[in-house]
């Protein structure tokens, strides 16, 4: 497995370069985009096998103390932070590399990876919602470099009714890509070519992959005009 | 986007830049028809607005959606184990790639490895079913385009690779073949020599399908320089699999970035020239006797051990995010999830082949006729479980 190894040892890409590495300040944000208000592991004292596992410091078990990620260096992180500077920041978790960019200069860093950094294959663009969070949306492209074999994840933190930079002027394949996160999500891409509704029908109300849309919540009206039914479920 | 109804085509289109319609000795208008949803040749529930000068195609549009069920809403609902069986669904006719995908994509958010014997397992049935799903292409691609044989063919020998999973985990087709961490079930008694007797039989099948295609004079002329779509234009499509190697590009994730144990097989990546669906037709021929191989291989040296990593009952994985992608017959299927620390995701997302693949046809059927676009519709190799999801 030569890009993605199981512990968290150092990228492929970047080569530990040891001052350099270590004059990074230890991560700012060690993991990605917690969920603040999340209950996360209430102790369960119930689970006995799995208590007993974490403290014997066994090996199989996913929970010796927890992969953290690690600052990811590389010729093309230093390139890019030295243009950047403090807007992007990236890290290594579980040996796959991802940054986080300011939502300013995403727009700008994703040509730039794309024209200078050879990343010709935008894989997907996602997002995550976190509905207690000051900026709710983590959006996602998964970008490849066929000439690099190296994939990387760019991230940046989009706040309720933002507007995000559409890539379909950089990669057209994010076309569909863009108005399924606008469908799910209800973000808005500025420079789509045609931004609606893909999987639901146009006249839908709601974006079921937020937090908030119930998981059998259904736009009723919807149903009732045009399926002539009561109700869908 | 007010409108709560959308049955007009005319609503569509219009942010196309389309050509003009050529002169004709009758007049010039362009027509607008729909394709499907309900048509043999779409395989699914997909419709497409044609946009037409006679028989020419002057731009495409598709609707989709008609068969979503909000899989990744589901996965945020059920626990990590429970979502496996979900996966299946996607692109029910290579259910088994699905769930090596979303299998090996957890483990690897578990910081855990499956152990060899799983993995050699792993990669024969995966490869059984690349071969499956090939020849469930080949039939019904063949089917649409006119020749009638080679689904029969197609799928009598597909009978005995449903038949060996059947054996091996008591379904056909929604698998749920392998668990997180490595297989639920052992191998049965006699699974090396079915598999062994399969490729046995299976071989001088695949030359049948040759001599009844490759070089007959309709299925050249079906096919040849139809849909042809350049590397330049799968790359910035995000096109993989089949088409983009048809096209000339030897890319494929099982050599790229290995998974599973398919590092320890010798094969080879057939790749085309033309990117038109003929050699798109010859690559995945290749394939199947690439897969062959692998499993020749595979079946022979199956390590001993055990087949399951050591798994917590209730699976925890820490907060984080992981991408892992497998090259599925169609091509590059990844999974995304994002770990919040509890039982269950906190988000899943499916990257499949078969949507991002069918954004393509638009520019590979502009100028053809109307009956290449059945041409192209088969060639993509699509699933509409796995578009819509």
């Amino acid at each position: 497995m030569p890009d993605d190894t199981k512990s968290p040892a150092p990228p492929p890409t970047g080569e530990p370069k040891g001052p350099e590495g270590a004059a990074n300040p230890p991560s700012v944000e060690p993991v990605p985009a917690k969920k603040p208000n999340d209950p996360a592991a209430p102790a369960n004292p119930g689970a006995g096998s799995e208590k007993t596992a974490a403290p014997g410091g066994h090996a199989a078990p996913p929970k010796p103390a927890g992969p953290a990620a690690t600052p990811w260096t590389s010729d093309m992180v230093s390139r890019l932070k030295q243009r950047y500077g403090s807007g992007l920041e990236a890290s290594t978790y579980l040996g796959q590399n991802y940054m986080v960019a300011d939502s300013s200069i995403v727009a700008e860093l994703l040509q730039v990876l794309r024209d200078e950094e050879q990343f010709d294959y935008c894989v997907d663009v996602t997002a995550v919602h976190y509905p207690d969070r000051e900026k709710p949306f983590d959006l996602v492209w998964i970008l490849y470099s066929f000439a690099a074999n190296e994939r990387i994840r760019v991230k940046t933190l989009l706040g309720e009714g933002e507007i995000a930079p559409s890539v379909t002027p950089i990669w057209p394949g994010a076309n569909w890509l863009e108005r399924e996160v606008y469908d799910m999500f209800g973000i808005q891409f500025d420079g789509h070519p045609d931004l609606k509704r893909i999987l639901l029908p146009d006249g839908w109300k709601g974006h079921p992959l937020r937090k908030d849309y119930g998981i059998i919540q259904q736009d009723n009206e919807w149903v009732q005009i045009n399926l002539g039914i009561e109700s869908g479920q | 986007m007010t409108e709560r109804t959308t049955t007009d085509p005319n609503a569509y289109l219009s942010h196309l830049e389309l050509g003009e319609p050529d002169q004709t000795f009758l007049d010039s208008n362009e027509l607008i028809i729909n394709m499907g949803p309900q048509h043999p040749a779409t395989h699914g529930v997909l419709r497409v607005i044609l946009k037409l000068d006679g028989e020419k195609v002057l731009g495409t549009e598709c609707v989709i959606g008609y068969l979503h069920r909000g899989v990744e809403k589901i996965a945020e609902h059920r626990t990590y184990t429970m979502f496996n069986p979900y996966v299946d669904r996607m692109d029910y006719v290579a259910a088994v790639s699905n769930g090596l995908g979303y299998c090996e994509a957890v483990e690897k958010l578990l910081n855990l490895e499956a152990p060899p014997r799983a993995n050699y397992i792993r990669v024969i049935l995966t490869e059984l079913n690349r071969m499956a799903s090939h020849m469930l292409w080949l039939g019904t691609h063949a089917l649409d385009i006119g020749a009638i044989t080679p689904l029969f063919y197609t799928f009598r020998d597909r009978e005995e690779i449903l038949k060996i999973f059947e054996k091996y985990c008591g379904a056909r087709l929604t698998t749920h073949a392998f668990r997180i961490g490595g297989c639920q079930y052992e191998t049965y008694d006699g699974f090396e020599n079915d598999v062994t007797n399969f490729v046995k039989f299976v071989t001088p099948k695949i030359e049948e399908y040759e001599e009844l295609l490759t070089t007959n004079r309709i299925w050249l002329e079906r096919t040849k320089g139809v849909g042809k779509i350049s590397i330049e234009d799968c790359k910035a499509l995000g096109v993989t699999g089949p088409v983009l190697r048809a096209s000339g590009l030897n890319w494929d994730l099982r050599k790229a970035k290995p998974y599973a144990a398919y590092a320890d097989f010798d094969f080879e990546i057939p790749t085309g020239q033309n990117g038109d669906t003929y050699d798109r037709y010859l690559v995945r021929m290749e394939e199947m006797r690439q897969s062959l191989r692998i499993i020749e291989q595979a079946v022979g040296k199956i390590p001993e051990g055990p087949i399951m990593a050591k798994v917590p009952k209730v699976m925890k994985p820490a907060v984080g995010e992981i991408y892992h992608s497998i090259e599925a017959p169609k091509g590059e299927l990844g999974y995304f999830i994002v770990s919040d620390g509890s039982t269950q995701p906190y988000r899943v997302r499916v990257r499949p082949p078969s949507f991002v693949n069918l954004q393509a046809l638009d520019v590979m059927v502009r100028g053809a006729l109307v009956a290449d676009v059945i041409a192209v519709i088969g060639t993509l190799d699509i699933v509409l479980g796995e578009v819509d999801r």
